[in-house]
């Protein structure tokens, strides 16, 4: 049974026929093409589905796609403008903050949400914001590090 | 390094080119994961192609009349970055801009046969082999230059593929190639480029991966949209040699989207039009399905106490004439007993691949670490030819060893083979890859040692229990965990038990007398090989017990190390991080406790010291680890901040493995389904992590992405003694086993 849903992501309306208790995550993926989020629980244990919706960094892997109607929905595919990196995805890349990658997007939403609301955080404020995203190769410590060094950026978020 | 559109027609339609053997089938499908447009557009099939063997060049060196070099290697990127380091080594070798080179890696139409990328080898074994190809390559363009310019080839300059002779007249690489196809093999005259020259060895050149990787660009096999592609779900069984007893398949048969179930004996699986729906399926399946179960035995409690009365003889691995006698006339005698249980990939994100089946051909995509070894097994399981398969090498989440991969590229083909002329994408669930992945093995350790008066260990006698670290495929479709559950299944033979098990039991202390015995353990959960086999456990027991010994001698734990080394770079790594430490001028107080460790991985790889330092949180009766400050060294180091990233993060992988991580299991199953019932260090609890690098650039490379694992948890467990007391030998160390 499919509906009719208007979901705004990276600043596009698109309408899409979809049943309405499809997870977010998948129509992400299939209507929308996007690689960022990313199954990795179904459970809202790994941070790997994350999506700003409204500001707030936010599972996507179970919640109804129908539940971000008339939400604002960001993922990291729209941080970059006009092809210029967002300070954020710029830091990552200077520190060379990924081993397989699989997280990444985790961890970009997570210091997004925090950097927006703390532009200067300290450490246990991001080990904090980055705690709910599961990394698997151990490159936390340069995701704190990129996340710092994108806050002393004093870069817009 | 992406190649336009423009320039990516004409690599394809080349003017001319020099490809170091006999690949003569076009280049298509290039560089399948760089380019986003790629991962979308068909595939076309398999090129008919020979098998080509490591002796033979001609898999390595491409260089074509467009400015493109093309390197190929069989070794898989697994987010180690070892595309970025291979290319190093061929630019510099070839003297051309590194923006000129690209890579290939993994792909059983277009890659040599280097079996599986494991063991840390990828650097000493690839890296060397494109190394003397590049060089032949410049050899003889160096030769067809100094002809077209009539100077000495030794006179003539390289610069980014330009060619100068001493009368300024100039070629390229480029020109020479024009309109002529040269197919050479390797002479064996090519000079090696000095170390002095090189201009990206050695310098921490950035992984371009990453900057597709924070955009979410498509990376993943799990990113791969191929056309017409539909979504599978399996239905393991419940536990290990469950049986299907009965099916009420109607409720699942009728829901929306559905296109197929399937039901061969016990491998159950689900095809929809789209993920969500087979997911909804796969659901649904759970609660329509009943099982005979045989139960899991030994459970935890008693599985030590199974591993000692279930071995009989022991393997003799290593053993000096003297040791019975020499173990009753040292000074100082210790024994302890070390145990590690059983614990995960633990994988982020869950296995993917895809399949396709047309003409009777077969084609996966698939995070393997071996595209040859799954296609050759795959042909077992088909009982077809393996040419007819092609296994295209696309990354996975972090693998860390032989986890899911494997086993969900067989399985995608066996649901593809019910719909040819689909592309067939699977993908496990959470509780698929906690529950259905091959575990790092549990071991014991019973180490006894004698040291002299002087502090000099005299013996060491060691016995391991270990079931098998590798269980990969090589050729017997009953290491598919999904074979084993067929209407007809598949047998799996362990195929003997590996080297893995005894890895770094060996000291690499210079002791005269020396046992090593295996008992080789048929355990009850599923193993195999996880990042450093064997050598996670063993180095963490035997340099706990160096610990001890040191301890029991009356001798600082560096001294005394230090003091039984003979090797000189062993030594010099040591002296590194006793310095990098301060550990003269750490500050002793009751709260506080410092360890190390060092290990050469395999006794044949890199060196790694590390001191860890842990903190006593009275209040809550625990203990913290505050910080871990490593020491590595590699031979010539290709890329050091590459070769820093992954030994970061083998630390903190370990650090993971040694205070947090057990599978839990009963007799009816894997209990240790998801992340809370499996928890892993996360970034919270991550400690300050420092990494220090000696670089032997006149040194071979040597393999170091497994460096890391056992000397943290040793330090770990050095350190936890240093402040609290208590000496935990059975891992992990937890709070609850340190005496309060």
């Amino acid at each position: 049974m499919t509906k009719s849903i208007v979901l705004a992501v990276n600043g596009t309306k698109k309408t899409i026929n979809v049943d309405p208790e499809e997870p977010l995550l998948y129509v992400l993926r299939e209507e929308f093409g996007l690689n960022g989020p990313k199954f990795g629980c179904g459970l809202h244990q790994c941070g790997s589905c994350l999506v700003l919706a409204n500001g707030q960094s936010s599972y996507t892997c179970r919640i109804p796609c129908s539940d971000f109607e008339g939400k604002k929905i960001e993922t990291i595919e729209g941080l970059s403008k006009k092809g210029k990196l967002h300070s954020l995805q710029q830091s990552f890349f200077e520190v060379q903050a990924a081993q397989c990658g699989y997280c990444v997007n985790g961890m970009l939403i997570s210091a997004l949400e925090l950097l927006r609301k703390n532009p200067n955080p300290n450490n246990h404020e991001i080990r904090e914001a980055l705690n709910k995203v599961i990394c698997r190769c151990g490159t936390h410590s340069r995701f704190i590090k990129a996340v710092k060094k994108a806050a002393d950026s004093q870069s817009k978020f | 390094m992406k190649i336009s559109k423009v320039d990516r027609r004409a690599f394809l339609k080349t003017t001319g080119h020099l490809l170091i053997g006999f690949n003569l089938f076009p280049l298509v499908n290039c560089s399948p994961y760089e380019e986003d447009s790629n991962l979308t557009k068909p595939y076309n099939g398999i090129p008919v192609r020979p098998h080509a063997g490591k002796d033979l060049i001609d898999s390595w060196i491409r260089l074509d009349a467009e400015g493109h070099v093309t390197v190929l290697t069989g070794k898989k990127e697994l987010g180690q970055g070892i595309r970025t380091a291979l290319i190093q080594i061929a630019a510099d070798e070839l003297e051309v801009d590194i923006k000129r080179c690209h890579i290939i890696n993994g792909d059983t139409g277009q890659t040599a046969n280097e079996g599986y990328t494991s063991g840390s080898n990828s650097i000493e074994g690839s890296g060397i082999a494109i190394r003397q190809a590049a060089a032949e390559v410049k050899f003889f363009l160096l030769q067809l230059a100094s002809e077209k310019l009539q100077a000495p080839y030794e006179n003539l300059m390289v610069k980014d593929g330009w060619i100068t002779s001493p009368d300024k007249k100039k070629t390229s690489y480029w020109d020479l190639v024009n309109g002529a196809y040269y197919e050479k093999s390797i002479t064996g005259k090519a000079q090696i480029l000095d170390i002095n020259k090189h201009k990206y060895v050695g310098k921490p050149i950035p992984r371009e991966d990453i900057l597709h990787l924070v955009k979410g660009d498509a990376h993943f096999v799990h990113d791969l949209r191929l056309p017409g592609m539909v979504h599978a779900r399996v239905l393991h069984p419940p536990s290990y040699g469950a049986k299907l007893i009965s099916i009420d398949s109607t409720a699942v048969r009728a829901l929306t989207g559905v296109l197929k179930l399937l039901i061969d004996g016990s491998f159950i699986a689900v095809i929809a039009e789209r993920e969500y729906q087979a997911l909804k399926a796969w659901e649904k399946l759970k609660e329509v399905t009943v099982w005979e179960k045989p139960t899991i035995n030994p459970v935890p409690d008693r599985l030590f106490a199974d591993m000692r009365s279930k071995t009989q003889k022991p393997e003799i691995i290593q053993e000096t004439p003297n040791i019975s006698k020499q173990l009753t006339i040292s000074p100082i005698r210790l024994k302890s007993v070390y145990q590690r249980p059983y614990q995960m990939h633990g994988s982020a994100g869950p296995s993917c691949a895809l399949a396709k089946w047309e003409n009777d051909q077969l084609t996966v995509w698939s995070p393997t670490q071996g595209v040859y070894p799954l296609q050759a097994t795959l042909a077992d399981l088909f009982q077809m030819d393996s040419e007819k398969i092609r296994c295209i090498g696309i990354p996975g989440s972090g693998c860390y060893g032989h986890n899911g991969a494997d086993d969900v590229s067989a399985e995608a083909a066996l649901i593809a083979k019910h719909l040819p002329g689909k592309h067939v994408r699977l993908q496990w669930m959470r509780e698929d890859e906690h529950q259905w992945e091959p575990y790092g093995s549990a071991m014991i350790m019973e180490l006894e040692a004698g040291v002299s008066k002087e502090g000099l260990i005299q013996v060491w006698d060691s016995k391991i229990w270990s079931d098998s670290h590798s269980t990969r495929p090589r050729g017997e479709a009953g290491h598919f965990v999904s074979a084993r559950h067929l209407g007809n299944p598949f047998p799996f033979r362990k195929g003997g038990f590996s080297g893995g098990a005894y890895r770094n039991a060996t000291p690499l202390y210079d002791i005269p007398d020396v046992r090593l015995q295996l008992f080789n353990y048929d355990g009850p959960l599923r193993s195999s090989a996880l990042r450093g086999l064997g050598a996670y456990a063993n180095i963490f027991a035997l340099e706990s017990f160096i610990d001890e010994l040191a301890k029991a001698s009356g001798v600082d734990p560096f001294t005394f190390r230090i003091h039984n080394l003979k090797d000189e770079r062993a030594i010099a790594v040591l002296e590194k991080l006793k310095e990098k430490t301060k550990w003269n001028a750490l500050e002793r107080s009751k709260n506080k406790g410092y360890g190390i460790a060092f290990a050469k991985y395999k006794n044949s790889a890199a060196y790694f010291a590390v001191m860890v330092e842990v903190e006593k949180i009275t209040e809550k009766e625990a203990f913290k680890l505050k910080r871990m400050i490593g020491v590595i060294e590699a031979g010539q180091c290709i890329n050091p901040d590459g070769l820093i990233n992954q030994t970061e993060g083998g630390m903190i992988q370990s650090a993971s493995w040694t205070l947090m991580e057990s599978i839990k299991y009963d007799e009816k199953g894997i209990l240790s389904k998801d992340w809370n019932s499996y928890p892993i260090l996360r970034a919270n609890d991550i400690p300050g992590v420092e990494v220090h690098v000696i670089n032997r650039p006149e040194l071979p490379p040597l393999g170091a992405g497994e460096a890391a694992q056992g000397p943290v948890a040793a330090a770990i467990a050095n350190a936890v003694f240093d402040c609290t007391g208590t000496r935990v030998r059975e891992l992990p160390i937890t709070a609850e086993k340190v005496e309060r």
